[in-house]
């Protein structure tokens, strides 16, 4: 009997580790900063250039920070939900304008909408490295002590939303 | 000979373009300072390539660590501090080679474990059929004694 139920208990194993291992998506990176506090920055404001933001501007809140781009094809995308987040007025938006040009920036959110409470002007992409940003568009969750709560890779889609950002937020900033 | 000579040249001119960066030129303090830079930009996962070596993509991001990690090495960084450096950041996944640690345990030593255990069923096999020709009989025989073939289809047509 042993000799009949070894195979097949071996061929489930594998079986099932590689049902784990290949519905993994490789381009998420999990990141080592989650629970650690956002590293400290002072840049300039994309739209107003001679203010600069820093790490004491997001604290205080549960914020969102979303990583974008012009030359970023999928951040367009991600754009109109933006606004509608934006809109409900619940949760502030912070962008990073990452490696991307300020005029080009500019018209960008002139043209499609500004979700954005402040964009910060990141064109070497140094705050983006201190938050292991690998490519946009990316979105931390901060909570009001300004500790990273979460990184989501890729478009915050209407489903991304609803299922983790949306339970997680809730849970750090309760409604009332 | 003369054909020997070519060879060697076309074999070392591309061995030495190999060696040298592709993207950018660099200054180095020295030859070490030269060497672990490129140990480490070969260490190093691009995230956005992700099988290639920060070394070898022209990925923006694989540039961007390139300049971080050359100029913490011309500031005095040891390779260790630069490991951390981005570590602390990409987490472990930046490394080609996963450090040893409580959860890669079954990484680096589960295919020992699976390879010492195939052998062990092998050996167990091996003796197994050494011992008795036909394998099942269940019964131990004295080595070099060989078994007497048991009268087995006897048996089944007379039960």
């Amino acid at each position: 009997m042993i000799r009949y139920l070894l195979p097949l208990a071996l061929f489930l194993a594998i079986v099932s580790f590689l049902a784990v291992g290949l519905n993994r998506d490789p381009r998420i990176v999990p990141s080592p900063l989650i629970g650690k506090p956002a590293p400290a920055f002072s840049l300039t404001s994309l739209t107003a250039p001679d203010r600069r933001l820093t790490l004491a501007d997001l604290q205080g809140r549960v914020v969102l920070l979303n990583v974008w781009a012009t030359w970023c094809v999928a951040c367009y995308a991600e754009h109109p939900f933006l606004l509608e987040i934006a809109r409900s007025g619940r949760f502030p938006i912070y962008g990073i304008n990452y490696k991307d040009q300020r005029p080009a920036a500019l018209s960008w959110l002139e043209r499609l909408g500004d979700p954005y409470v402040a964009s910060i002007f990141d064109p070497e992409g140094e705050l983006a490295l201190d938050l292991g940003v690998y490519g946009a568009p990316e979105t931390f969750v901060l909570d009001a002590n300004g500790v990273i709560a979460h990184k989501h890779i890729g478009p915050i889609t209407p489903e991304v939303w609803q299922d983790s950002l949306l339970p997680l937020l809730n849970a750090l900033e309760p409604r009332g | 000979m003369r054909a020997l000579m070519l060879i060697l040249t076309i074999a070392l001119g591309v061995e030495a373009s190999a060696q040298d960066s592709v993207f950018e030129e660099r200054e180095f303090a020295d030859a070490v300072q030269e060497q672990r830079f490129r140990a480490l930009t070969n260490e190093l996962r691009c995230l956005v390539c992700q099988n290639q070596a920060i070394s070898d993509s022209n990925a923006g991001l694989a540039a961007q660590l390139r300049d971080e990690v050359y100029s913490m090495l011309i500031a005095g960084a040891s390779d260790e501090e630069i490991v951390e450096f981005m570590v602390s950041r990409y987490g472990d996944f930046v490394l080609f080679r996963p450090p040893l640690r409580g959860h890669t345990w079954v990484l680096w030593f589960g295919p020992f474990v699976l390879l010492a255990l195939a052998f062990g069923y092998l050996f167990h096999q091996i003796r197994r059929r050494g011992t008795s020709p036909d394998g099942d009989d269940g019964e131990e025989h004295p080595p070099g004694h060989l078994a007497e073939p048991e009268p087995r289809l006897e048996e089944r047509t007379d039960a």
